[in-house]
């Protein structure tokens, strides 16, 4: 056994606790036995001390942001300001009950009104709900956008949703819960749609078209209007993934780009942190058309409209994303993407002088994608290895076989809170890996081999799962 | 003017130039002209942090802070334990990612792990996910897991949360499925009426515990009624209750969700919290969302890995149940935190204390003329009184001693008493709605 790594039930002393609650002042309440459970529930039972060392040891084996680069492609792992966090902590907002009386939570309604007037300006879209508790959400919330629409000009027939070949996973799966059948969209040999595939694909059974630009490969979807035009021309409406948003803040907007309803990400473009898995926010944008099919903010329950969670959304998190869009103003806000694509350009240049391979030989926007697949075929080293090599130089690998349309591919995606000295460092590692992967390839297929465990046996995970203590 | 990049006029030329480019612009030239934007957008000019924070201070002071909440509905004030909130924001914690990397994500994955365990130990269920947005999409999601061929029509209690049904409906709603409306009865489900809507074509039932009117629902007829005809049992619990009552698995449910708000989870007018989503082993390949197991390394060393992917929209693509990606991991993590710093008599003494102060309060109430319980029948926290006045003016005499009211309804109030109410304060604001009803 791990000794490091015991769970809290067996560091628990039967008889330990804090005694945090008082009891009651009055009699206890004799709930009858139907409503009594036999035996109490089964939880650990330790010291302060010991819950305290206990997650602090958690944390010691968690890399954050904090801990160093982090060149998660397509996650955008900026900076998460502090001031942001002591913005969302505020106990005027921390202590706010969603179904006070509106007179109590102006605040509240400010922030959120703010919040959407700025997010309206930066995507050229008419109107904004806050609602969607992350990107995924907010996806599945504009495919009902678009099939209500739909509905509503009698046009139920149109059942089919387009999705490029390199979207996100989230998109076709988004698309098929809100009833629509997926049609994939192929890109071609430069990384783009295939405008003449796509062309071929329009018809009147065409719902819209889900696009990530730039997309999943990094590049800027250069024929996007034409885009636009054959898909509005067929009646059907444009859906933009903000997943990419980072590159194209306050240079570009997706409403000028033709399109009708997008969800941006908060947690990535506007620097609230992801949590070790959430909580994000993926508020939707969307042109006047769709605008009646927005949720009511702070009405409970919604029997005709569309509702995706209970109250308005993830509040604290849409607080962080306003005190950031404060900080940066209209000034800084343009810069983001400008650091953003520049850090992605020049690291990708460093790597591509190294004898690396990009997967499309162009400039990119905010993140690029190499492809490991000669050096997989010459010394045996997949993309998998190399990632698992970064870990033992203190470095998170980059997102790993994704898009999976590139063979062992490795996305990079700096962000713009990278200095150029971490860069150079991050750029000196990768040559010095290339270097090992051609001289001792055999060691970095068991890398890491400096982290808290080597590799998980992930088979065995699956086939006989161990869920709980 | 503040920003996060921290690039010199320097380092921007030197990398530039390495780039063999004149000026950022030129980063940008595969964006048509027409769509580049030439000028900054319309908004507001930068702060300097210190202005931010000011900035947003002078947001929160808009809102009324009040001494005392007696208001839930589904969302809890209870008292946050100042060891939870700093462990929780341990910068790791709140920065990393879903942990893809397992090997530099042990910590995450373990909490996660021991989250699931104590949902499961609360639950008596043999499996949880890692955590779902909220209480409402949990249930939405865990109707989605029992649909079946021939099967698909959810029934849903009318004393489900407004909220919980809306949700319900809308994911419904994108797939083409029907939500049928149990009807109430004296603020509970009503058994006779659910006998009669048990057809063929149901796949699941979905009884909240206690319900939106406080009133708990005697859950072993309900569900006893639908296994009879083949249905599945969804419940939906506050888990808080589960310090007390009977577990999921003794009430024969299949699935138990809800929402781990009230689990050291600051209200922050609703969000960010946790659904929580938990299922007999049966059903455990229908789960949707993340799921961490415990493995080994080559090494034979514990180890703790995201698992049964297989499920998942990242590998299914169109073919998944679920587009689910986050898992509020780090909700689900403050909810473990705090279940590990209470353990069962910890949270036994919450939820004791939330009982009994809830009733003393329920019997003030009572004392006053024209306050009556609305409903028959046991309650833990929460419960609907009717009352002889409008419930604004209520509100409206509480507040002005900073105490958030319980939540007008129609000629009554949803009350709510959390173990952070004195048997003082009780008594005042019992005086403070005599004197409203008085007028």
């Amino acid at each position: 056994m791990n000794e490091l790594m015991l769970l809290s039930i067996e560091k628990s002393v039967a008889g330990r606790g804090s005694n945090v609650i008082p009891a009651p002042e009055t009699a206890a309440y004799a709930l009858p036995d139907a409503f009594r459970r036999k035996d109490a529930p089964v939880l650990p039972q330790l010291a302060e001390t010991d819950v305290d060392r206990h997650y602090t040891a958690l944390a010691q084996r968690t890399y954050g942001v904090n801990c160093g680069f982090y060149p998660l492609g397509s996650c955008t792992m900026k900076y998460n300001p502090a001031v942001n966090e002591a913005a969302a902590k505020l106990p005027g907002f921390t202590g706010a009950h969603p179904l006070a009386p509106a007179h109590a939570v102006q605040g509240c309604h400010a922030v959120m009104d703010e919040l959407a007037a700025a997010l309206c300006e930066i995507a050229g879209m008419d109107a904004f709900t806050l609602q969607p508790a992350a990107g995924a959400q907010g996806e599945f919330f504009g495919m009902l956008c678009v099939k209500k629409y739909h509905e509503a000009r009698g046009e139920s027939h149109r059942v089919k949703m387009l999705v490029p070949d390199s979207a996100h996973g989230t998109n076709p799966a988004s698309a098929a819960i809100a009833g629509f059948t997926v049609v994939s969209v192929p890109s071609r040999a430069d990384g783009l749609v295939d405008t003449q595939a796509l062309q071929a694909l329009l018809d009147d059974t065409v719902a819209g078209m889900m696009m990530t630009n730039p997309n999943t490969l990094g590049l800027f979807e250069k024929d996007i209007l034409a885009i636009s035009r054959m898909v509005h021309k067929a009646g059907g409406l444009m859906y933009y993934d903000g997943a990419n948003l980072n590159a194209i803040l306050g240079q570009a907007r997706p409403g000028d780009m033709g399109f009708d309803v997008t969800h941006f990400n908060l947690h990535k473009t506007f620097s609230t942190p992801h949590g070790g898995g959430g909580p994000g926010s993926g508020p939707v944008g969307v042109k006047q058309s769709l605008v009646p099919y927005l949720p009511t903010v702070a009405s409970l329950g919604q029997p005709e409209g569309l509702q995706l969670k209970a109250f308005s959304g993830n509040f604290a998190v849409l607080v962080r994303a306003l005190a950031y869009l404060k900080t940066l103003g209209k000034e800084s806000l343009g810069d983001v993407a400008a650091h953003a694509v520049l850090n992605a350009n020049y690291l990708m240049k460093r790597l591509t002088d190294a004898g690396f391979t990009p997967a499309i030989a162009a400039p990119c926007m905010h993140e690029f994608v190499l492809t490991l697949a000669s050096l997989k075929e010459s010394h045996g080293v997949s993309a998998l290895d190399v990632a698992k090599t970064l870990i033992d130089y203190g470095i998170h690998p980059p997102t790993m076989y994704f898009p999976l349309i590139v063979h062992e591919a490795l996305m990079f995606e700096p962000t713009e809170t990278e200095t150029r000295e971490t860069l150079d460092h991050v750029a000196d590692v990768m040559i010095r890996v290339l270097a090992q992967a051609k001289q001792n390839p055999d060691a970095m297929h068991t890398a890491p081999h400096h982290a808290v465990i080597g590799r998980p046996d992930d088979v065995k995970a699956a086939r006989t799962p161990v869920l709980h203590w | 003017m503040s920003h996060y990049h921290p690039h010199t006029q320097a380092d921007t030329s030197a990398m530039l130039t390495a780039l063999g480019l004149d000026d950022t612009d030129a980063l940008f030239a595969d964006i048509p002209q027409s769509v580049l934007r030439k000028a900054p957008l319309s908004l507001p000019d930068g702060l300097g942090q210190m202005e931010t924070l000011a900035a947003m201070e002078a947001l929160a002071d808009q809102n009324i802070r009040y001494r005392l909440t007696l208001r839930g509905a589904g969302c809890y004030d209870h008292f946050i334990p100042p060891l939870v909130s700093q462990l929780a924001g341990k910068e790791e914690f709140v920065t990393a990612y879903t942990p893809y990397q397992a090997e530099i994500s042990q910590g995450i994955l373990q909490a996660i792990f021991e989250y699931q365990s104590l949902i499961c130990a609360l639950t008596g269920m043999d499996a949880s996910n890692a955590g779902m947005y909220d209480g409402a999409s949990a249930a939405a999601e865990a109707a989605v897991m029992c649909r079946e061929r021939n099967r698909t029509v959810t029934l849903v209690s009318e004393c489900a949360h407004p909220d919980t049904l809306a949700v319900m409906r809308t994911y419904a709603y994108g797939t083409g499925h029907e939500v049928r409306v149990v009807p109430a009865n004296d603020g509970h489900a009503d058994l006779a009426a659910l006998q009669t809507m048990l057809t063929g074509d149901v796949a699941s039932l979905y009884i909240q515990q206690p319900n939106f009117f406080g009133i708990l629902e005697d859950v072993p007829a309900l569900f006893a009624a639908a296994k009879a005809n083949g249905v599945k049992c969804i419940l939906g619990a506050n888990p808080m209750t589960l310090a007390l009552m009977p577990s999921g698995a003794d009430v024969g449910a299949d699935i138990v969700c809800g929402d781990v708000q009230p689990f050291g989870i600051p209200m922050a007018y609703g969000g960010p919290s946790a659904g929580y989503l938990a299922a007999t082993a049966a059903m455990l390949r229908k789960l949707p969302g993340r799921i961490a197991g415990q493995t080994t390394d080559a090494q034979g060393r514990r180890a703790f890995v995201l698992t049964l992917q297989a499920r998942e929209q990242h590998i299914r693509r169109e073919k998944a149940t679920s587009n689910i990606c986050t898992n509020q991991a780090h909700c689900a993590l403050t909810a473990a935190a705090y279940l590990t710093y209470l353990g069962a008599r910890g949270l036994q003494a919450v939820a004791e204390r939330c009982l009994a102060h809830a009733h003393a309060f329920a019997q003030m109430l009572c004392q006053i003329d024209g306050v009556t319980m609305r409903h028959q029948g046991e309650f833990f926290h929460e419960f609907v009184t009717d009352l002889p006045v409008a419930p604004h003016r209520v509100q409206a005499a509480l507040e002005a001693e900073g105490i958030l009211s319980g939540l007008p309804l129609a000629g009554g109030m949803l009350w709510c008493v959390t173990e952070k109410a004195s048997l003082a304060q009780l008594q005042r604001a019992a005086a403070l709605v005599k004197e409203a009803c008085a007028q």
